[in-house]
């Protein structure tokens, strides 16, 4: 009898216990955990001296230009893939461009009927809602906004300690898609722009999935700024990939969060 | 059951550390003019020929306008036509996206063309090329003669997809020509697309004329002129170039400006020595004065919903800007650095008002907030003034005059227009020197 009122009292604890500790969790933000000071500092120190945006982009196109040789077939040969465009020769013989347009072309007309308008009267040959839906694309179908207050956090701080992705680590990223990031000019100084997108990586670093977590917004009438903005941070995560990941740890990092936000940019 | 706890507690630990996500907070990028390519329009081989139209160049024609569009707003950076891999008639089927990303561009615009009978139709279409879609694709029929509307309008669709703002291209500048030496200056109204071409003028230039402004409906403007030696506010239909003269006041009337719905024109109307603001019902041409004060109250513009004016005024001692609602009731002055201030345009955005402001001889054009606050100074010369927005609020032009020299000789005005930011400040090019420039809305809605 004892016995059992012990194994009860114990087994009602310990469940009082997991109802405290999980429950916060399904409804909170991760733990923050406290910084832990170790060994990772020493390796800081050593790894954070890389290139900065300006120097950084230098490094990245190369790399790029590198990986588009290799990768992609209907590249000109290797002289002749600068980045700057009015560098880009033509392919020297005609003959090699119409094989590559035999082989690559699909000469299908993507919509051929437009019908006649009034005298400027304009037409849309696609539905724009439409098109944003397919510019959203990148958004997972199951996708939920998540409920997150707006304001930057020191992840770079906090994540570093916290998931094991070391500051150089983070560094290296940051620089990475800085140098990919067009930020659009055009936008207001004042408004309340920041875009989320959070992305699931594969191992090599090249984008799985990404998603806007407050895709809703861009759809919505008077967010045509919001929107501008999360296509250019949706183009930037694309031209950037494979993004610089570690070699290890791909847990820890197979799910990254980009706060976008130019507004310290655009104020000067 | 120990072990039992133990592991409980172990997998309820890694379950809450496991899931935080690492975040990166991107703050900077690059401030390069986003990279476009405008492949030339196809034009359909079914196309036929029409008056003084050059049918097989129409496509290049239309694309170089878009082009010059896209590169005098500093946002966009055009790439050169030579890096093309594709062919115009294999890039309007659907591109191939990879050989223009391999010339860095991030955006293609592709389209054509075919003329039939008096008819023109042309289609575009503006592609993400990081992310292989489409963004947007429009079509629109004219007459052929239109076609460099048609490249405005296409350049204005595209803008206001990759922007955000709309756009400005499909829009007309008035100004004053000016020909002559400078004490002898021929004065003639012109109207001119936004980039330059298309100039026509208004007026024969025997009588000296002033400060056009458009009206909301780009039909009519209103402008001032020397009539027998007395400044008159008259309105001109550009369309049928009938002109009237505004009111019969016994004094001056000056610095007209149109209302944001265009039915009345707001003025300065001065007599003796003092010199009000008055508004004028353009149908009923009903007068009503706004302000009565004994000093300067000139250059008066309204707020885009009507409901504000803001002015110039002495009445602290020195010209100054005010704002007051628009039956002049709750004046209050806004501008208070050193200087002096003078025509001040409210924003069609309504969040800033553009300045002239003199100091220690120098002339700069600068914006403020409605409120006074926030006052930037974006170009300092020898002699400029007027600013007008375009219909965006995003660019504003004006006028810059340069010093005579010794010989009486280097005298010179043109337009120029600069970036709200302060940043791509460039020289608009007309036929003559220019002076006195408003900048219409839209064409097309």
């Amino acid at each position: 009898m004892k016995k059992s009122l012990i194994y009860s009292l114990s087994f009602h604890a310990v469940m009082i216990l997991l109802t405290v500790l999980s429950l916060p969790f399904m409804i909170r933000e991760p733990v923050d955990l406290p910084p832990i000071i170790s060994v990772e500092l020493i390796q800081i120190s050593n790894k954070t001296n890389i290139p900065f945006a300006p120097k950084a982009r230098k490094v990245i196109e190369e790399v790029k230009e590198k990986e588009k040789r290799v990768v992609s077939d209907q590249a000109p040969p290797a002289a002749k893939a600068k980045e700057k465009p009015d560098r880009i020769p033509l392919p020297k013989k005609e003959d090699e461009k119409k094989e590559l347009v035999k082989k690559k072309q699909n000469p299908k007309e993507v919509k051929p009927e437009i019908r006649q308008a009034s005298e400027f009267e304009k037409k849309e040959i696609i539905d724009t809602n439409e098109i944003a839906a397919l510019i959203d694309k990148a958004k997972k179908e199951s996708s939920k906004v998540e409920q997150k207050d707006d304001k930057l956090t020191q992840s770079s701080v906090k994540n570093s300690f916290a998931t094991g992705l070391t500051l150089s680590e983070e560094d290296a990223l940051r620089a990475q898609i800085f140098g990919c990031w067009t930020v659009p000019l055009g936008l207001p100084y004042d408004d309340n722009l920041l875009v989320r997108i959070k992305l699931e990586l594969k191992q090599d670093g090249t984008i799985r999935k990404s998603e806007i977590l407050d895709h809703e917004r861009m759809n919505k009438p008077g967010q045509k700024f919001y929107k501008v903005l999360a296509e250019s941070a949706l183009r930037a995560v694309r031209i950037c990939q494979p993004l610089r990941v570690p070699q290890t740890g791909y847990d820890k990092w197979k799910t990254i969060q980009l706060n976008f936000n130019p507004m310290e940019m655009l104020r000067g | 059951m120990r072990k039992l706890f133990y592991i409980l507690v172990i997998v309820l630990f890694k379950f809450s550390t496991a899931h935080s996500l690492i975040e990166v907070d991107i703050t900077r990028g690059n401030l390069d003019p986003l990279p476009i390519a405008v492949s030339p329009l196809y034009v359909d081989a079914q196309s036929e020929n029409f008056e003084d139209v050059k049918v097989k160049e129409l496509g290049d024609l239309i694309s170089s306008v878009i082009e010059k569009n896209f590169k005098s707003t500093g946002l966009f950076n055009p790439l050169n036509k030579d890096a093309f891999v594709q062919k115009p008639d294999i890039a309007h089927l659907k591109p191939r996206f990879e050989d223009w990303r391999l010339i860095t561009a991030q955006a293609l615009v592709t389209g054509k063309l075919l003329i039939k009978g008096d008819k023109l139709k042309v289609e575009f279409r503006l592609w993400d090329l990081a992310a292989s879609q489409e963004m947007v694709a429009l079509a629109f029929t004219t007459t052929p003669s239109n076609w460099r509307r048609v490249a405005h309008i296409i350049s204005d669709k595209i803008y206001e997809r990759l922007t955000g703002e709309t756009g400005y291209f499909d829009t007309r500048i008035i100004y004053v020509s000016e020909t002559g030496p400078k004490t002898q200056r021929v004065k003639k109204l012109a109207i001119m697309d936004q980039d330059g071409e298309n100039t026509k003028y208004l007026t024969l230039g025997n009588e000296l004329v002033l400060t056009p402004r458009f009206n909301p409906t780009n039909q009519l403007v209103t402008y001032m002129s020397y009539f027998r030696n007395l400044p008159r506010v008259y309105l001109l239909d550009i369309e049928t170039g009938i002109q009237e003269v505004v009111g019969n006041f016994p004094g001056m009337t000056f610095a007209p400006r149109f209302s944001p719905d265009g039915k009345k024109i707001i003025m300065s109307f001065a007599k003796d020595g003092n010199s009000d603001i008055y508004t004028m019902d353009i149908e009923t041409r009903l007068v009503e004065r706004i302000t009565e004060d004994s000093s300067i109250d000139t250059s008066p513009s309204f707020s885009p919903d009507g409901k504000y004016i803001c002015f110039n005024s002495d009445r602290s001692g020195l010209q100054q800007i005010y704002t007051m609602r628009s039956d002049g009731t709750g004046a209050k002055r806004i501008s208070f650095s050193n200087g002096i201030y003078g025509t001040p345009v409210w924003s069609p955005r309504g969040d800033l008002i553009a300045f002239t402001k003199m100091r220690a001889g120098k002339f700069y054009i600068g914006v403020m907030r409605s409120d006074g606050t926030g006052e930037r100074l974006l170009t300092e010369n020898y002699y400029q003034e007027a600013p007008s927005w375009s219909p965006n609020g995003r660019l504003l032009v004006f006028y810059r005059e340069t010093k005579t020299n010794k010989d009486g000789k280097g005298f010179s005005a043109k337009l120029w227009s600069i970036d709200i930011t302060g940043y791509n400040e460039r020289e608009l090019k007309t036929k003559t020197d220019a002076s006195d420039p408003s900048w219409s809305s839209l064409l097309s809605k």
